[in-house]
């Protein structure tokens, strides 16, 4: 799956976001769940706010220094025996990853969750030349055998469905026969992956972050799926994007500790891996060849610009958590596997304004997710941002708009002007106004007036009342 | 203590109850208001739209306005939120980013005003009824205020305030946000208006106009008998 994951009109994907009941109920529960855990993960650490200091100076640290970063861990990797693949595009990066597999006359190859595989499209390029490709997360795997629908959460990719849903897929998909109930829907699954990871010859895994001074991959799971797909098959791939590593372990624990906490409100998650580099002489298990693949993906140029807090990011999803637009319309109504305020912020970035210039607009600028964010991205500040460069650079604003923001500026700054506007307003909006309130409202106010009142102007302004008062008039 | 009073747009406009309850209430704790007729509006219409340019022209105005006032009030943690980013938006450009850092400093919201300036907890209000509070997003995120209303409120005589669930999401307000996307809006409002409902208040209590406006016409359209008030008026009723 590509970035883009829709190729319908974002006003049609909201449209069927906010009527499909059966998403909503399992997106507004899911996240007053994950709201409450965290609440309660963050507390019990205590200092939060100095945490999310130090993690965001960590980030920032590692941004600023990147090209040595980057220049150290794959020297250690190098010298571990594995083999480093710079890829500038997306294309690049899944093309090297074919050849590896294709040169190992592969046929199995399994994954554990990747949001970057995602978005350089690895599975249909592999599964263009034929390679069996399965994906071993249980929410990846649901969605792959639900004909390949596309994630709505980064975290949790099949939170759109509810567990009726998964038994249905499952009859139609697997043979499943049993009923709605969590653990034997695991148990069925479960049953199925570990053939799959017996006889898989590539594993393929994305990295959390990973660890330029040694040279290690980490990874964080709580199915404990990636370590069997780092330790079974005879070759390994890592997949990550190129911003994603830290200089030492203790920025690694630092960083894995704010990531389990917003992302699921645990202290750690079930299983916390670093792997470095293929099999030792004398080691049981691990791979025979190691290959890690650092995706550029547009990446290099955010840096230095006014968006570069957003490659700060760790991938937690909190801000998807607690924002109230994701709420009604869930994941896929944003048309990016990124979804929600990061994906607001990195869609257009990474894969450009023409598909996503809506995004940014999808936010009532509530800083619900600056605040939720562990690493202090000032995401609804960015979001602002983005919008200023669609008017400014990318000219992608209707005229009317234009022209009614052009006119606020002058009559904002001229209070002759606005003392006029203000004078006629009452009586300008006088034809839809019944009593107090206007239900049917002209122009802009229409979509406003769909759900609920506009109030009409006050008949007598604030400062009109102040200046009567003043003067000795009579105070209405 | 002289306090001049920025109403804000809406409140000029729209709910000049609101600005006329904001000075009998300062008043009656012993300010002397002034308001100077050439404020407008801050600005954040345009900036939050992404027409920075435009909305200085507005910001400018604002900063010559306030430029002499001791005390700048107001009643929306909206507005004095976009005050007090001015210095940001200013940045580089010496002349205007002292005077905007000037009146950033000495802008306050209405209720942090009462409690941070004056040392005020109990305004003497009397006003019989349940409500819910409804914390606005900006007064509470970006200005950072979170107590005052309720320690304000929590000693209104006859007041019985219940909490409203899932108080921290957006009403779904948002400014343009709420023309721009209005069926997400429209979505937001409802789940805000059903919690309110829940809790069996007879009045919503708020501290910025453009919430209110928002949640206020859901419920007219509903047809509920809920009251929505802004905490100015709560506060100036004895």
């Amino acid at each position: 799956m590509a970035m883009k994951t829709s190729s319908a009109k974002f006003k049609d994907r909201v449209d069927e976001g906010i009527h499909n009941d059966f998403m909503r109920l399992a997106v507004s529960s899911a996240q007053e769940r994950l709201h409450g855990r965290r609440l309660t993960a963050v507390d019990e650490l205590g200092s939060w706010e100095d945490w999310r200091s130090l993690g965001e100076e960590i980030r920032q640290h590692v941004l600023s220094n990147l090209d040595f970063y980057l220049h150290q861990l794959a020297e250690n990797v190098s010298k571990r025996g594995g083999h480093v693949f710079f890829a500038e595009t997306a294309e690049e990066a899944s093309g090297y990853i074919k050849d590896v597999i294709v040169k190992k006359k592969a046929k199995k190859v399994v994954k554990s969750k990747s949001m970057v595989t995602e978005e350089i499209n690895l599975n249909a390029t592999l599964e263009a030349v034929g390679l069996d490709v399965v994906e071993t997360d249980l929410g990846e795997y649901i969605l792959q055998v639900d004909d390949h629908d596309p994630p709505s959460h980064i975290v949790a990719p099949a939170l759109h469905k509810n567990k009726e849903q998964i038994r249905d897929v499952f009859k139609e998909k697997l043979a499943y026969t049993k009923t709605e109930n969590p653990e034997e829907l695991t148990a069925h699954v479960r049953g199925i992956l570990r053939k799959d990871f017996l006889s898989a010859d590539v594993g393929i895994t994305g990295c959390n972050f990973a660890i330029a001074e040694t040279g290690s991959i980490g990874l964080v799971t709580n199915e404990g799926n990636a370590d069997l797909v780092t330790a079974l098959p005879k070759t390994q791939i890592t997949v990550m994007g190129m911003e994603r590593l830290v200089p030492t372990f203790d920025e690694f624990e630092v960083l894995v500790s704010l990531l389990t906490r917003s992302a699921v409100g645990q202290r750690l998650t079930s299983y916390i891996t670093a792997l470095t580099g293929p099999r030792d002489e004398g080691d049981v298990d691990g791979p025979e060849e190691f290959h890690l693949v650092i995706v550029d993906n547009g990446r290099s140029s955010i840096l230095g610009t006014e968006f570069q807090s957003v490659l700060q990011c760790i991938r937690c999803a909190a801000c998807i958590n607690v924002c109230p637009v994701y709420r009604q319309v869930g994941g896929h109504s944003y048309g990016s596997i990124y979804p929600g305020p990061i994906g607001a912020v990195l869609s257009p970035l990474l894969g450009g304004y023409d598909d996503f210039k809506e995004l940014p607009y999808a936010s009532t600028l509530c800083a619900a997710c600056t605040d939720a964010c562990p690493v202090k991205i000032p995401l609804h500040d960015l979001l602002r941002k983005h919008r200023e460069v669609i008017v400014e650079k990318e000219k992608m604003v209707p005229f009317s708009e234009k022209m009614a923001m052009k006119a606020f500026g002058i009559g904002a700054a001229s209070p002759m002007l606005y003392k006029f506007g203000s004078k006629m307003a009452p009586s300008a909006m006088s034809p839809f106004k019944t009593g107090d309130i206007i239900s049917k409202g002209p122009g802009p106010l229409k979509t406003w007036t769909e759900s609920r009142e506009f109030p009409a102007p006050s008949k007598e302004s604030f400062r009109d009342w102040f200046k009567n008062r003043e003067t000795g008039g009579k105070p209405s | 203590m002289k306090v001049t009073l920025f109403a804000t747009c809406l409140v000029d406009l729209f709910q000049s109850n609101v600005g006329k309850a904001t000075v009998e209430l300062l008043e009656r704790l012993g300010c002397e208001i002034d308001f100077p007729e050439s404020q407008i509006c801050c600005g954040q219409p345009a900036y939050n739209s992404g027409y920075t340019k435009e909305s200085k022209e507005a910001m400018k105005k604002m900063i010559q306005t306030f430029e002499d006032a001791e005390y700048i009030v107001t009643p929306s943690g909206s507005c004095a939120a976009m005050f007090k980013e001015y210095p940001v938006l200013f940045k580089g450009d010496a002349e205007w980013e002292t005077k905007a850092a000037a009146l950033a400093a000495k802008t306050y919201e209405l209720t942090q005003f009462i409690v941070n300036v004056l040392k005020v907890t109990d305004v003497g209000a009397t006003f019989e009824g349940k409500a819910t509070y409804h914390t606005s997003c900006h007064m509470t995120r970006l200005l950072k205020v979170k107590e005052a209303p309720a320690i304000l409120l929590s000693h209104v005589k006859g007041l019985e305030m219940t909490p409203l669930p899932d108080a921290q999401n957006c009403c779904g307000f948002g400014g343009t946000f709420s023309v721009k996307m209005g069926d997400i809006s429209g979505q937001m409002v409802e789940e805000k208006v059903c919690n309110i409902e829940d809790t069996g208040a007879d009045f919503l209590i708020g501290g910025d106009a453009g919430c209110l406006m928002n949640i206020g016409g859901r419920i007219q359209r509903k047809g509920q008998p809920i009251k929505v008030l802004h905490i100015a008026e709560v506060l100036n009723s004895i």
